[in-house]
């Protein structure tokens, strides 16, 4: 910054300039700032929080069947919410889904990503296909799974005919859908899951295996007291964002069971879906959309939280 | 560490049934798209192979334009996640402002959102611009991504700070600078950032099933849907040609970037 003037000045009126220029830099920096943040500011207020915002306020009215708002019923729509057998029914297989789900994801990527860790000829292969379903869409998936389930012609019925067993109604029948569900979601997030934890393995220090084979440690006391508690950090990520992948559940239903049976598979995000865009009723869809916002929320304040502890005591 | 022979045999065998059972549906449904409806009724092995199926896909089903439809949504969404976000990310490593750490932390904020909670009021603002059954109905809402600024962000981060100082004296502007030397040098965080973008739209279902009204823009997801339930033959074989015609590119950019992508999402998810 040149600006020497040839006039001597107090050292007050100085100083002022001074403060000047740099007021007028910082503005100066801000706008440009803000120019580079411009498009994703807008971007995020027109399609993240303006519809967040909308979603809270539409969740007090009733609506016609374009959407705009016609009467306010106060919190009415939660109190139908939590004593409408059919939301509470939701939401509770919503967990259980989750259970089903999460757990078995995390065990068998976790068993997969030890596996292919090995340096082993070939090895590249091997995690090629391990981590393929990532590749896989929704709809490729549940078409998969939708003939594999098929109750006459599908192969896991040939499996429990060739050993048999009675054949099962893997979508229909009431008792088998949601757990059906959960392994087509299972098999598709394996791919994903897969790849973060290998990449979580390989990124630790191979000294300290080094150091463990001289002390002859075996192979299963190795992943016990190094690979699993050095990992903690990823697994935890990936429960994670298993868990709120799991809560966002849509396609899967959509094609292999459209909610049924008896309301079985009905999760909150088809819910949802289903009261907005096949019953229009965008107000009392806005209220479970709202009970859906705050579990993701709670769920990712929690990994912030647990997160940041991890980073203070490293 | 080297495994003795006896380890490394247990390992072979755990790896080749994992990856069987893993790819099974996948190899059923390859093998199932070269099978004639005959032997996929009867549950025999394939007696014949033939590419029947994929051709009566393409030729009663628009599949072709679905798919280019894809290509064409998942390619213009790739592109303006990887400006914005490599904008933005500029912005909160480079340049000093007031606000900034505030500003970072409602783009982080934003990934607390899920897009099924908003998705009423987005569908509303769409049908209101008009965009319903448009390509910008269908890419524009996406444009702007947390996990990209923040993972663009944790790259410039390692540029260092003395090289924007140097070019500060030779009187270079933020924008040229940014052009010149940050995006070359990010080079490869942009790539794993394009290739997941690009997989990602791919495979989006809930947007384009609620976007498109009819086949003028319709994606190849909701293309798949409609073959699987409009086909009252229980034709298996042109569904599943279907099916593995959707999954090819993606898997094919899986296979080519997967050390990349391992590489990206976990620096993502770690640091």
């Amino acid at each position: 910054m040149s600006m020497t003037s040839p006039i001597i000045e107090t050292n007050e009126s100085y100083l002022k300039k001074v403060e000047k220029v740099h007021k007028q830099n910082r503005i100066k920096s801000l706008l440009k700032g803000l120019l580079f943040l411009l498009p994703s500011i807008i971007l995020f207020g027109v399609f993240v929080f303006y519809p967040l915002f909308r979603t809270i306020y539409l969740s007090f009215f009733l609506t016609d069947a374009k959407g705009a708002t016609t009467v306010f019923v106060g919190w009415e729509h939660y109190v139908n919410m939590f004593t409408d057998p059919i939301f509470l029914k939701s939401i509770k297989n919503t967990f259980l889904f989750v259970i089903y789900t999460v757990p078995v994801t995390v065990i068998i990527s976790l068993f997969l990503a030890v596996i292919a860790n090995e340096k082993l000829k070939g090895i590249g292969f091997f995690r090629t296909i391990f981590s393929s379903t990532m590749g896989v869409s929704v709809a490729a998936a549940s078409v998969f799974w939708l003939y594999l389930f098929n109750p006459t012609m599908g192969l896991l019925n040939e499996f429990l005919q060739m050993f048999e067993l009675d054949p099962i109604g893997w979508l229909t029948d009431p008792k088998w859908a949601l757990i059906s569900v959960a392994v087509t979601t299972i098999w598709m997030n394996v791919g994903f899951t897969f790849l973060i934890l290998l990449g979580g393995l390989q990124s630790i220090d191979s000294s300290l295996y080094e150091s463990a084979d001289i002390e002859g440690s075996s192979y299963f006391y190795k992943l016990r007291r190094i690979t699993i508690p050095l990992l903690s950090p990823t697994l935890f990520f990936v429960i994670t964002v298993s868990i709120i992948n799991s809560f966002q559940t849509f396609g899967q239903i959509d094609i292999l069971t459209q909610g049924g049976p008896a309301n079985e598979t009905n999760l909150i995000v088809y819910s949802i879906y289903r009261e907005a865009f096949v019953n229009y009723q965008f107000g009392s869809a806005s209220a479970q959309a709202v009970v859906l916002f705050i579990i993701i929320l709670i769920m990712t304040a929690i990994q912030f939280k647990v997160g940041e502890r991890r980073v203070h005591y490293q | 560490m080297t495994l003795s022979l006896g380890k490394k045999i247990t390992f072979y065998i755990l790896l080749i049934i994992s990856a069987l059972l893993l790819a099974g549906p996948m190899l059923m449904a390859i093998v199932m798209s070269f099978m004639t409806n005959q032997d996929i009724l009867s549950g025999s092995l394939p007696t014949a192979l033939t590419f029947d199926n994929y051709i009566a896909a393409f030729e009663k089903f628009p599949l072709m334009k679905f798919l280019l439809n894809s290509f064409i949504v998942s390619t213009v969404i790739m592109l303006g996640q990887l400006i914005l976000a490599s904008l933005a990310a500029y912005a909160f490593v480079f340049m000093e402002f007031k606000g900034r750490d505030l500003l970072f932390f409602i783009f982080i904020g934003t990934m607390m959102v899920p897009f099924e909670a908003s998705v009423i009021p987005n569908f509303h603002i769409i049908r209101d611009l008009n965009w319903i059954d448009t390509y910008p109905g269908l890419t524009v809402p996406f444009f702007a991504t947390a996990f990209g600024t923040f993972l663009l962000r944790q790259n410039f981060k390692q540029i260092p700070k003395e090289l924007r100082e140097a070019s500060l004296i030779e009187g270079i502007g933020d924008f040229k600078f940014f052009l010149t030397v940050v995006l070359p040098v990010a080079k490869s965080s942009l790539i794993t950032l394009g290739a997941y973008g690009f997989l990602t739209s791919w495979n989006m279902y809930l947007w384009p099933l609620l976007a498109t009204t009819n086949d003028s823009v319709r994606t190849v997801q909701i293309g798949l849907k409609q073959l699987q339930t409009q086909e009252q033959l229980n034709d298996w074989g042109m569904i599943m040609a279907g099916a593995v015609t959707v999954i090819i590119p993606t898997l094919i950019l899986l296979f080519l970037g997967q050390k990349r992508l391992q590489k990206g999402l976990t620096e993502g998810a770690i640091k």
